[in-house]
């Protein structure tokens, strides 16, 4: 179920500011494609543009092509919310629901769109998304406890599991590892390696070890300056890029030789 | 003498200590220091007579500048800065506690001789003199309380929602302005505005329990907007993105997870608003108006109300007027315990249904 994403001619607005221009790409299936590049050169915004979360912001608009599968993402007829089901969504800080219990966050997704299944069922879901987070054996045995009682590492793994329990096509994570330690980090690894077996995911990080283990592809994201939109620089499989980029600007960024 | 003062410290090691060491005050020495002060401060005022005014500011001037002094020759001035701006502090919040405490204990020493069980059970209906009650003014400030906020909360707070949730650019700066304006309304504007409004309607002279209510939710709605909004204001802009990005509509993501996350502030923020209007007199004198007898109806005839009572038993105490006027306290003393028990229930609810953290 995991889909193809190809993008053409992406600008992405704030307002009347430019901050994405022109970025061509077309993101494999089953695979999991990394994105680096500086802070503020517009990767975490190119990514919310994806599920179309970039218009949650007041302002916030996007030109240009995305598709899916052939569907276009932005076309006039596509409501935001099912494109938001399709691609789920890990964010930078871990935020699970405060006043939901663990089982209620991991089934989420389901209740808060009001779809109904049984009690079973939704055990399953709980059961099998946990276990897709690699958090099930830490918390089946307080699932009524509060999420928010979880450390930073597991309430990121729970997050995991809730975007996952809604059978999304594409994974989303915008630096899920950022705000975690070594340990948890190398079990999110962990866990994106298993996961591109079912999903196509695209992770943003600053962690350019972290994105050549993980990943199959890397984009490098780049701003000329200051107030300038930031620009795909290059996109390659990630061996290519981390031993003999294309570009210049891409090994001066790989080897710290930046600015 | 600080500087002629010996090193209390003998060094025996050559080198100097690493944290210097300094002489200090006793633990209680700045509290005596000021109760030292203070005493000067009424032999001072006794000396020219009496009087409770004088004596507090004899007593704040001279406290503060006895332990300043006492601390700066033994402490050295950094320290004694310190102690002085402490005792203005304390001396601040102690002359802002007298009126408070004042207030409530004139209210029970005179009220409690009525507050007993005739008060709560009985109405003012063929009481001339002694007894009688204020069951009729209890129920009614209830039942109007009640109507108000039932009108105000469903308004103010879709508002607050929408202001915070939807609201962009000049409509919502504006409305946020005319929030403001309105939580700044003269209760007894709400009141003429309340009579005006139901006379086009039922003619002069109406008047009539569900009238009070529009009155007070007038003043209400303000305030039930403008602390709800800061409450929604706080939940994390996190959690909606996170509803947003497992696929859930917008208004399901403020029905199903906003709201749940600030219902503790909420429920303050309601029970406060209600705390806020329910002593209000000027806009139920013109528009309610007071009855002796009980009346349930708020939709047919006057009510009494707790405020409005008082003022009437005060005004209007009847001969001998000793009995009108502890009615009258009473009633004030009434109307302080519920407002107390709101503010009671308020933190009760927030700390019930606060989101829990622990583990």
């Amino acid at each position: 179920m995991a889909k193809r994403i190809d993008v053409s001619d992406l600008d992405i607005f704030y307002g009347n500011f430019k901050a994405v221009e022109g970025v061509n790409v077309s993101i494999e299936p089953r695979s999991v494609t990394a994105l680096i590049g500086p802070s503020g050169c517009g990767k975490s915004t190119f990514l919310r543009s994806l599920n179309r979360m970039h218009e949650v912001i007041p302002g916030a608009r996007v030109e240009g092509k995305v598709v899916i599968d052939g569907q276009d993402l932005y076309g006039s007829d596509v409501d935001p919310v099912d494109v938001r089901r399709q691609i789920g969504m890990v964010f930078q800080r871990p935020n699970p629901f405060p006043t939901m219990s663990i089982y209620d966050n991991v089934v989420a997704g389901v209740r808060l769109n009001a779809r109904k299944m049984k009690k079973s069922d939704l055990d399953d879901l709980v059961e099998s998304s946990l276990k897709g987070a690699n958090l099930w054996n830490e918390v089946k045995d307080r699932l009524d406890r509060p999420g928010s009682g979880l450390s930073g590492g597991q309430q990121q793994r729970l997050c995991i599991a809730r975007a996952i329990a809604v059978q999304p096509e594409v994974l989303l994570m915008d630096e899920p590892c950022s705000a975690l330690d070594p340990i948890s980090t190398l079990a999110i690894e962990d866990l994106m390696t298993e996961l591109k077996d079912r999903f196509t995911i695209v992770i943003v990080t600053h962690n350019m070890q972290q994105a050549a283990r993980v990943s199959e592809q890397t984009g490098f994201f780049n701003l000329n300056g200051v107030g300038q939109p930031g620009r795909l620089i290059e996109f390659n499989p990630t061996e290519k890029i981390f031993s003999n980029p294309d570009q210049k600007a891409t090994e001066d960024y790989i080897s710290g030789r930046f600015g | 003498m600080t500087t002629t003062a010996p090193p209390r410290r003998e060094a025996p090691e050559p080198e100097a200590p690493a944290v210097r060491t300094r002489r200090r005050l006793p633990r209680f020495g700045g509290t005596a220091l000021f109760v030292a002060g203070l005493v000067v401060a009424g032999l001072l005022t006794a000396l020219s007579g009496w009087s409770w005014g004088l004596f507090a500011v004899y007593g704040v001037v001279l406290g503060s500048l006895v332990t300043y002094v006492g601390s700066r020759v033994v402490e050295g001035s950094r320290k004694a800065t310190d102690r002085l701006v402490t005792c203005l502090v304390s001396s601040a919040f102690a002359i802002a506690m007298v009126p408070l405490v004042s207030l409530v204990y004139t209210v029970v020493s005179n009220g409690i001789t009525r507050l007993d069980g005739t008060f709560f059970s009985n109405s003012m209906v063929g009481v001339v003199g002694e007894g009688g009650g204020a069951y009729h003014a209890i129920m009614g400030t209830l039942i109007i309380t009640a109507l108000a906020t039932l009108i105000s909360v469903p308004i103010g707070l879709m508002a607050a929602i929408y202001l915070v949730e939807y609201g962009r650019g000049k409509l919502k700066k504006t409305l946020t302005f005319f929030v403001d304006v309105m939580t700044g309304i003269p209760s007894i504007v709400a009141g003429l505005f309340a009579y005006a409004f139901f006379a086009i309607f039922f003619g002069p002279g109406v008047r009539f329990g569900i009238g009070g209510a529009v009155a007070l939710s007038v003043l209400m709605i303000p305030v039930v907007v403008r602390s709800s909004e800061e409450v929604l204001k706080l939940v994390p802009n996190e959690l909606r993105e996170a509803s947003y990005a497992l696929g859930v509509p917008r208004w399901r993501t403020i029905t199903k997870v906003v709201l749940p996350t600030a219902i503790a502030g909420l429920g303050t923020s309601v029970t406060l608003a209600i705390a806020r209007v329910i002593g209000e007199t000027a806009p139920l004198l013109v528009i309610v108006g007071i009855t002796a007898a009980t009346n349930f109806d708020p939709f047919d005839g006057r009510m009494a109300t707790l405020p409005v009572y008082a003022y009437y038993q005060l005004t209007q105490p009847g001969v001998p007027p000793q009995f009108g006027i502890d009615r009258a306290w009473t009633a004030a003393l009434v109307l302080i315990i519920i407002v107390m028990a709101l503010n009671v229930v308020a933190r009760l609810i927030s700390r019930f249904f606060a989101p829990k953290t622990g583990r």
